[in-house]
């Protein structure tokens, strides 16, 4: 039976980290930390885990410590979000390149300037070149089930690369929610002890992490980190059919709803993919062929699930919480077209930038987004490439 | 679509809204329902007003945006309708619940809402009486039970003292329970 909670997304990804009982968690404790942290010292102050928590002066530290406790062999989390991922930036990159399995949920928040604390996407969508995997939740049930599966995928012997479980700021993290948790000892049996085959205390195999590595050899371990990414693509489906066995829902790259002859269809990363569900509900009742595809991860990037899965709409929208600043739209939307360009029949595809720093999307912005998507199929073409969805010009 | 129950609580920073709105839902839980509750501006701020909201549904909740056509909006705070459109988009079936020591009919002048139904109840004075501070937040829960029955006096009593026993002690508890019940015996419709 399982345990029917009210809790915050905070709370829910703080149980999910009592359950596995983390070796090491490192974190900066104050602002901007998230609640994860602050719930999760006090399963640490009452005793029921046994981790060594690393109270740090800054998330660069907090990464820091990460990646010496990862690379002893410690089973090794942290949290953070928003400017807190900036400051650790330098180290983010040196986790994932030194292999270490890492898991890290980010509360999704905007970057400065101006101030703000509300969600969007930039801050993990800029670590999107780091080299970690990156998963998206909708829900803090699915910011729960997914820091379960990313321990798994982290620590795949063919895998070992650190992971992102991003959910969205205040949306998801604040909002208290029905959650469901498995019983301790499923998620002990899920997770199994942690297997370290290079350890930094291991004397008597002594290895060095992290040397100077110039022409002669820093390239090749480049590759064999784009080789690790490769893999993790291939070996992802195997651990998401275990976790299926075990949660009953399967984790794909990927969730479609209602594609099944859909016309017109809107992709979204988090939160917003339920609001897009509701919306796709109210214009099927109307007779309106609409569909939505949930990306889940965003590394490894899904190009083919993701041109399977839209291909056969006439025209697409990608929903992007987050700007590239490039002249050319957001980073879903660049890469999901850029996987079409193979392909002959492709729809129309655009991209919608919204939600910078918490503006509300509800069923009526995405209603207009459809809207805008069926005049293209009857225009048979695409009048702006990148909009900007629900703002003030 | 299943039908969803969605409540705006409008209040101060400090007043228990937030609360209200988690206590709501975690009752509803507690019936088996799924639910969701969320405050507007994430941490709320002493004094500033706020909003926070419920959605409660026998079927899972998808939707992630802000609750814009509430069914039922309680004002936790009556001076906030000196500068807030409290009743903004309630519809023809809307519930308005007021905390204020006047008759629903003033209420109805103050914020213009001539639709559904307006319940007042003097919560404050309640809450002077039955806890010795102006809290409240619990007993417009006790109105709005009157007002809606979408959770029932017991289970709510039953939430509040599993969730705040510890907290508040025994004498808090009860002062809490005796709040609910006689706002709920005491707010009017009209």
């Amino acid at each position: 039976m399982k345990d029917k909670l009210a809790l915050t997304g905070n709370e829910a990804v703080a149980h999910a980290m009592r359950q596995i009982n983390p070796d090491v968690v490192a974190a900066y404790p104050i602002t901007p930390q998230t609640e994860i942290v602050m719930a999760f010292s006090q399963f640490v102050a009452d005793g029921v885990v046994d981790t060594e928590t690393i109270p740090v002066e800054s998330e660069h530290s907090a990464m820091s410590a990460c990646v010496g406790a990862s690379a002893s062999g410690a089973r090794t989390m942290t949290a953070t979000c928003s400017q807190g991922l900036a400051l650790m930036w330098e180290i983010v990159y040196i986790a994932s390149s030194l292999r270490l399995p890492i898991v890290m949920p980010v509360v999704n928040r905007a970057l400065s300037a101006p101030i703000n604390i509300h969600c969007d996407h930039s801050d993990s969508m800029g670590a999107r070149d780091s080299g970690w995997i990156q998963m998206y939740c909708e829900s803090g049930q699915e910011a729960y089930e997914s820091t379960l599966l990313a321990v798994r995928i982290a620590e795949d012997e063919n895998i070992l690369l650190p992971v992102m479980v991003c959910l969205d700021g205040f949306i998801t993290s604040h909002a208290v929610e029905r959650i469901e948790l498995l019983e301790d000892k499923v998620v002990k049996g899920w997770i199994g002890e942690k297997k370290t085959r290079y350890s930094l205390l291991d004397v008597d195999n002594a290895v060095t992490y992290g040397p100077l590595d110039l022409q002669d050899y820093y390239f090749e371990h480049k590759r064999q980190e784009a080789e690790a990414m490769r893999k993790a693509y291939s070996v992802i489906p195997g651990i998401v059919n275990k976790f299926q066995k075990i949660i009953g829902k399967k984790y794909d790259y990927l969730e479609k709803y209602k594609m099944d002859g859909a016309n017109l269809a809107v992709l979204a990363l988090g939160s917003t993919c339920g609001t897009a569900k509701t919306t796709v509900d109210r214009l099927r009742a109307k007779g309106i062929k609409a569909g939505m595809v949930k990306l889940r991860f965003f590394r490894p990037f899904p190009a083919k699930e993701l041109v399977d899965a839209l291909s056969k709409a006439k025209a697409v929208a990608i929903l992007d919480r987050s700007d590239t600043f490039s002249n050319r739209g957001g980073p879903a939307f660049n890469e999901i077209r850029s996987a079409f360009y193979e392909k002959k029949d492709k729809p129309f595809v655009v991209n919608y930038i919204y939600g910078l720093g918490g503006r509300d999307i509800n069923v009526e912005d995405i209603e207009k987004v459809y809207t805008d998507l069926g005049k293209i199929l009857k225009q048979k073409k695409v009048g702006t490439l990148v909009n900007y969805l629900g703002v003030r010009e | 679509m299943a039908k969803m129950i969605e409540v705006r609580f409008h209040g101060r920073g400090g007043q228990g809204a937030k609360t209200a709105a988690q206590l709501l839902a975690e009752t509803a839980l507690g019936g088996g329902m799924y639910i969701q509750a969320f405050p507007e501006y994430g941490p709320e701020r002493s004094g500033a007003p706020m909003r926070a909201y419920t959605r409660i549904s026998d079927k899972p909740i998808n939707l992630h945006s802000g609750v814009t056509s509430p069914g039922i909006v309680v004002v936790i705070d009556p001076t906030i309708m000196d500068t807030v459109d409290v009743a903004e988009g309630l519809g023809d079936e809307g519930i308005l619940i007021v905390n204020t020591e006047e008759k629903p009919e003033a209420i109805r002048q103050k914020t213009k809402f001539n639709k559904g139904k307006v319940f007042t109840v003097n919560a404050t004075q309640i809450s002077l009486d039955t806890l010795g501070r102006p809290m409240p937040n619990t007993p417009m829960l006790g109105a709005l039970i009157k007002a809606t029955g979408i959770i029932k006096v017991k289970d709510l009593e039953e939430k509040l003292k599993k969730k705040f026993l510890k907290k508040i002690g025994e004498k808090g508890v009860k002062g809490n329970i005796d709040a609910i019940e006689r706002a709920h015996k005491e707010a009017k419709s009209g």
